[in-house]
């Protein structure tokens, strides 16, 4: 057995469900005073004890070693002060403003030639990926440091990327690869038990957090995400044997008691929807039932001016209709267009499906004019509305040539979201609009329509006078408007007709 | 014709001006142009005054209605610092993962606003929590480098090194002042800095002006950081320097409040799962900005505490611009202010738009002096001295009896279906701003939804009116609301009467035949006399208002607080009307400009200049009323051709028209239709 491996035992019992990577890393690092290899590269998913393990491996053994976080490094003079400050502990003054790789290396050789190393020094990258967007010359750099210093250092690179994507196109020097692979649902289980709560047995934990895996493991498989979760929950299933009304024995009894409530932290208080104080408070609350509590996303409603909800509903239009289609949608003579050959083949799946496409300031105004029901004039504050919807970021500006005379915007909300903003008024028939006929009508229920059957207001060319019914699901959109005293309607929609009068 | 070059289109940003009124001879611009120095002065002196009332009123009205929020966001901070320091303890604590303390604050859309809650808001975690609070707009951080240098700047109120190239430029000056105080933008050099801030003694702070409160504070305050408007934020600066903020999460007491213009769920879009499961968020929403506005009218304009009134269209212009356009109630403010000194400028006889006996004064020296500006005003042309005094007084009066009058109608009215007389009160208080409301057809068929209403929706609304009558001053409308308030009472009685009526009628049910004959009669009569009473009822806000709208000398009133909005016209005031018409007729009534554009629409792509010239020529002879084929020989008159000419440059100037070198006596059109 070799020497570095008598601390193994110890380092399994400190990082559980690690044997095998620690070994590696053992071995890799070798005897303190020999030179060990020039850059270590490890990955793995997050959470999954890349840092920790290398930090307890390193604190341990009493190994020279600055941990720097790339994300916290907004300039290279942080990161390069950073590392000469722990390596060497001088003072930075002698680092010139806005330093450069070679200014970095000269330093260290120049404060290595003070204070030669004895042991090997370890440089630990945190969140190396970021690295790449520095300084071209950056990761090639710190990969063969140890030979540009001439000093025993070993720089190791952490990150939730595999190397291939880090690698330049003008080669570097490879480093060792180490893989983090996931814990298992075993490990996890293991891991966890690990910290049991004081004031119950060890047993009942380890169930708990069995009961818990088996709800969550599906969808995460973050320890850290786990362990809170795991925390915040363990009251709620302990609250029966507080009551005395179940003892630890009463497996069952429990699970029953948690799995609903497990189940509704899914939904919530894991995707943030609730903070987790708040789901606490729930918590304790429960028993008087006070009200059920909102998420996040249950606030969706927006409240805007009545202008600019007509200017991102044509936003909207613009967007997910062919610029074709306008003519036929927003004019009173468009002409007859024969149904069989009005949308081209890739128009046929839906634009829905496709994202928002750009379009030109003019087809907004376009389409705004024809759809807002008063004459607007085109006043500065109808343009400051736009740049506005720029800044909340319900509209997006493309492109960057020709910003001043036709800018580019996309439409940056969903249909659900038009729905509701049209809904606020009478605009839903603004909505009418769209290439997307079946989908869009069958799938919402607009003003009117009538909630059981098939008949839907449908008004055919915006300046109809009138809102006809027709029948969607029998006939489809009609090519021609129906006489207004004779309603096209199939016989399960009569009724309707007179509901809807 | 000589023409001009093309003009381009340009946009200029002008800042507005702080505080006019400020400026050392404010009173002199006040003053300048009217005849009258005194009485420029001393409308100057009003408006200053009504301002800084109004503004006081708004500012109370503002603190009141953010006061909710802002005292739940205040309780977050609090306890989240609070629980930052006893947590390490238990074991529950120790498990859950550290989050960073989030609230996330919905305001609506209208951003100019957002300034004033957002200030107050500093101010009140400064004087009450905690010295440490940094605000951060989107458009000073592009990147994470500024980010973090402006937190820790406006933590620390020193400036901080980001070792780039723009730091270059202050380095000289910051080297000789204070070399010291050079320090790494990091957040681990604020956990240091905030070390020692707190380590030194809890009284104090960087900032020194806050020295009085300072021993209020929490033995270790909480650091706050407020990104104004999360939306602008860049998700990946945002969620790097949240990232980062979580390393440090155990070292320093980080609160951040996220100030939101749409809707929360916008965290969601723009922070990935991995960074908003660092955050512990809670939703704070304000009042939405349309109850604001209610409120400021309300307490401005609903009230005779304030004698400058809107005219019914500026109102509307002014609500409609906040309801269409921008949400913002800092404009609607702003248009405020400006009618008022518009008013206050313009306006001669604004020195009597003050409080009554101030008013009463005005007048009588208005009466002293020549009169000559009471004669430029027509109404007041043919009245004899001291009528102003008393036409005064009751317009006074009639504003304290109006407002009331019309909070009673409304109240009335806003729960009729359909809401004949507006659903909003503001809506109601411009009908009767402009016309009589008690003649228009919707006050008769809100009248008739009065009579239709049941009998506990209208006793309740009653006893509302009662409240709205009981606090006011005046005499005539206690006298009302005593009135109603015996009719509420009599109709309860009705109502127990007619219980008893009939608990009676099913006891002599069984006693025989005759006698229920009398009683069903008794039954008839006391709904007769019920339905007699709902008739007075319904009366009675006809009454109040047509007491108080028929005192109400209205020529005066309306003299007196129109603001005039409206930029004089150039043209003599018929020449709008003349434009107006769309028939294809050309209106010779019409400025020579009017004329040309017309004639130039009936023209194809290239217009002949002659031809154009002898068209309008026509037009104008027969404008003067001579006979257009009096024209000798196809000759005109210079006169006209120069005024044709100058028509032409300026259609020119204003981009219809534009020489073309195709044919030299022939301009090009760059207007489409009409022919």
């Amino acid at each position: 057995m070799p020497d570095q491996l008598e601390h193994l035992p110890r380092l399994t019992h400190l990082l559980p469900c690690r044997e095998a990577q620690i070994k590696t890393l053992l071995l890799l690092l070798g005897e303190p005073e020999h030179y060990s290899y020039p850059s270590i590269f490890i990955y793995g998913h997050r959470a999954s004890g890349k840092s920790h393990v290398t930090l307890t491996l390193l604190k341990e053994l009493k190994m020279p070693h600055v941990v720097v976080n790339c994300v916290e490094c907004v300039s290279l003079g942080l990161l390069f002060e950073h590392v000469l400050l722990s390596l060497f502990g001088s003072s930075h003054t002698s680092l010139p403003r806005g330093p450069s790789l070679s200014d970095f290396v000269r330093l260290y050789r120049q404060l290595c030639s003070e204070d030669p190393a004895k042991q090997t020094r370890y440089i630990v990258l945190d969140h190396a990926e970021l690295l790449r967007d520095m300084s071209a010359n950056l990761l090639p750099g710190f990969l063969r440091l140890q030979e540009l210093v001439e000093d025993n250092v070993t720089v190791i690179f952490l990150s939730e990327i595999v190397w291939d994507k880090f690698r330049p196109n003008t080669g570097c020097f490879e480093p060792l690869l180490l893989h983090f692979p996931d814990y298992s649902k075993v490990e996890l289980q293991q891991i966890l038990a690990q910290d049991s709560c004081p004031s119950y047995s060890p047993e009942l934990y380890s169930s708990y957090i069995s009961i818990l895996l088996g709800v969550f493991y599906s969808v995460c498989r973050d320890l850290r995400e786990l362990r809170h979760l795991a925390a915040l929950n363990f009251p709620k299933f302990c609250e029966p044997l507080e009551k005395g009304e179940a003892k630890e024995s009463d497996a069952h009894k429990l699970w029953r008691n948690i799995e609903p409530h497990l189940k509704k932290a899914m939904q919530t208080v894991y995707l943030r929807e609730v903070s987790s104080v708040q789901w606490e408070e729930q918590q304790q609350k429960e028993e008087k039932e006070v009200g059920e509590l909102r998420g996040l996303s249950a606030y969706t409603h927006v409240e805007l001016p009545y202008y600019s909800k007509f200017l991102l509903i044509a936003a909207y239009l613009a967007s997910y209709n062919p610029a074709r289609t306008d003519r036929r949608f927003f004019l009173k003579n468009h002409g007859r267009i024969k149904k069989t050959n009005f949308l081209k083949k890739h128009e046929k799946t839906s634009n829905h499906l496709l994202g928002p496409k750009p379009f030109p300031l003019d087809r907004l105004l376009a389409i705004f004019y024809s759809v807002v029901d008063s004459r607007v004039a085109p006043t500065a504050s109808i343009f400051s509305q736009i740049s506005s919807l720029v800044t909340l970021q319900l509209l997006t500006q493309v492109g960057h040539d020709d910003q001043l005379d036709s800018p580019k915007y996309k439409c940056a909300v969903s249909l659900g979201f038009v729905r509701a903003i049209a809904s606020d008024d009478l605009h839903q028939h603004a909505l009418r609009w769209t290439a997307d006929h079946r989908t869009l009508h069958l799938r919402h229920h607009p003003v009117g329509s009538h909630p059981t059957s098939c008949c839907l207001w449908v008004r055919c060319g915006p300046r109809a006078a009138v809102w006809e019914p027709v029948c969607v699901q029998r006939r489809g959109i009609p090519r021609q408007p129906p006489a207004l005293d004779q309603p096209q309607l199939c016989v399960d929609c009569a009724p309707a007709w007179h509901w809807l009068r | 014709v000589t023409l001009t070059v093309w003009l381009f289109q340009g946009c200029f940003v002008f800042k507005p001006t702080a505080k006019k009124k400020r400026i050392s001879g404010a009173e002199d611009f006040f003053v300048d142009g009217s005849e009258d120095v005194e009485n420029g002065k001393l409308r100057f002196r009003l408006c200053q005054s009504t301002w800084d009332e109004m503004k006081e009123e708004i500012e109370q009205v503002q603190e009141d209605l953010n006061k909710k929020m802002l005292d739940g966001l205040l309780e977050f901070v609090k306890k989240s610092a609070a629980s930052f320091w006893c947590r390490d303890d238990d074991w529950m604590s120790r498990m859950r993962a550290s989050e960073i303390p989030t609230a996330a604050l919905v305001l609506g859309v209208n951003m100019p606003d957002h300034t004033i809650t957002f200030e107050s808001m500093t101010e009140l975690l400064h004087d009450s929590l905690t010295p440490f609070v940094a605000s951060v707009q989107a458009k000073e951080c592009t990147a994470m480098k500024q980010l973090m240098q402006k937190v820790l700047q406006r933590l620390m109120g020193t400036n901080v090194m980001v070792d780039e190239d723009e730091a270059e430029a202050d380095l000289g000056f910051h080297t000789r002042d204070c070399p010291q105080k050079r320090v790494n933008c990091s957040l681990s050099a604020l956990c240091d800095w905030y070390q020692s801030a707190t380590k030194k003694s809890p009284v104090k702070s960087p900032r020194k002006r806050l020295s009085s409160s300072q021993s209020e504070f929490l033995q270790s305050p909480p650091v706050v950081v407020i990104f104004r408007d999360l939306e602008a934020f860049s998700p990946q600066v945002l969620q790097d320097f949240i990232l980062v903020c979580s390393q440090y999460v155990h070292q320093l007491p980080l609160v951040f409040i996220f100030g939101i213009a749409t809707s929360p769920s916008t965290i969601q879009r723009m922070l990935p799962h991995s960074v908003s499961s660092l955050l512990c968020i809670e939703l704070f929403q304000s009042l939405s900005c349309t109850q604001h506005l209610a409120t400021i009218i309300d307490k401005l304009f609903l009230t005779s505490k304030f004698h400058f009134k809107f005219s019914a269209k500026v109102l509307q212009v002014l609500v409609g611009i906040f309801l269409y356009h921008d949400f913002s109630v800092c404009n609607f403010i702003k248009g405020l202010q400006l009618s008022l000194l518009e008013h206050f400028h313009s306006q001669p006889l604004s020195v009597l738009c003050c409080h009554k006996q101030e008013a009463l004064v005005h007048a009588q020296q208005l009466n002293d002096r020549d009169g000559c500006v009471m004669k430029s005003q027509t109404s007041l042309l043919h009245h004899p001295q001291g009528v102003c005094q008393k036409l005064l007084k009751s317009l006074h009066k009639y504003h304290k009896n109006f407002y009331p009058a019309l909070r009673c109608l409304h109240v009335l009215t806003s729960i009729l279906p359909k809401y004949p007389l507006g659903k909003q009160i503001r809506e109601l208080y411009v009908l009767c701003l402009e016309k009589k409301v008690w003649e228009t057809q919707e006050y008769d068929s809100a009248m008739q939804l009065i009579r239709m209403l049941a009998k506990d929706e209208l006793v309740t609304c009653l006893q509302k009116c009662v409240e709205i009558l009981t606090f006011c001053k005046s005499k005539k409308l206690k006298k009302v609301g005593q009135q109603l308030q015996d009719i509420t009472a009599t109709c309860e009685k009705l109502d127990s009467n007619l219980v008893d009526g009939e608990e009676g009628d099913r006891e002599n049910d069984s006693s025989g035949k005759g006698l229920q004959k009398t009683d069903l009669f008794h039954l008839q009569k006391t709904l007769l006399e019920m339905k007699e009473c709902r008739r007075t009822r319904r009366k009675t806000p006809y009454e109040i208002l047509r007491n108080c709208g028929i005192t109400a000398p209205l020529g005066l009133y309306d003299g007196i607080s129109t603001p005039r909005l409206e930029p004089p016209s150039r043209q003599p005031s018929n020449s709008q009307n003349t434009l107006k018409n769309d028939s294809g007729i050309i209106s010779s009534a019409a400025p020579d400009i009017c004329i040309i554009y017309k004639l130039h629409l009936e023209c194809g792509r290239l217009i002949n200049l002659y031809d154009w010239l002898e068209a309008y020529a026509t037009v104008a002879t027969a404008a003067e009323g001579k006979d257009p084929s009096a024209i000798e020989g196809g000759k005109v008159d210079e006169l006209k051709h120069a005024r044709f000419i100058r028509a032409v440059s300026e259609l020119e100037f204003l981009g219809f028209v534009k020489s073309t070198k195709q044919k030299t006596d022939h301009v090009a059109r760059l207007t489409w239709g009409g022919c």
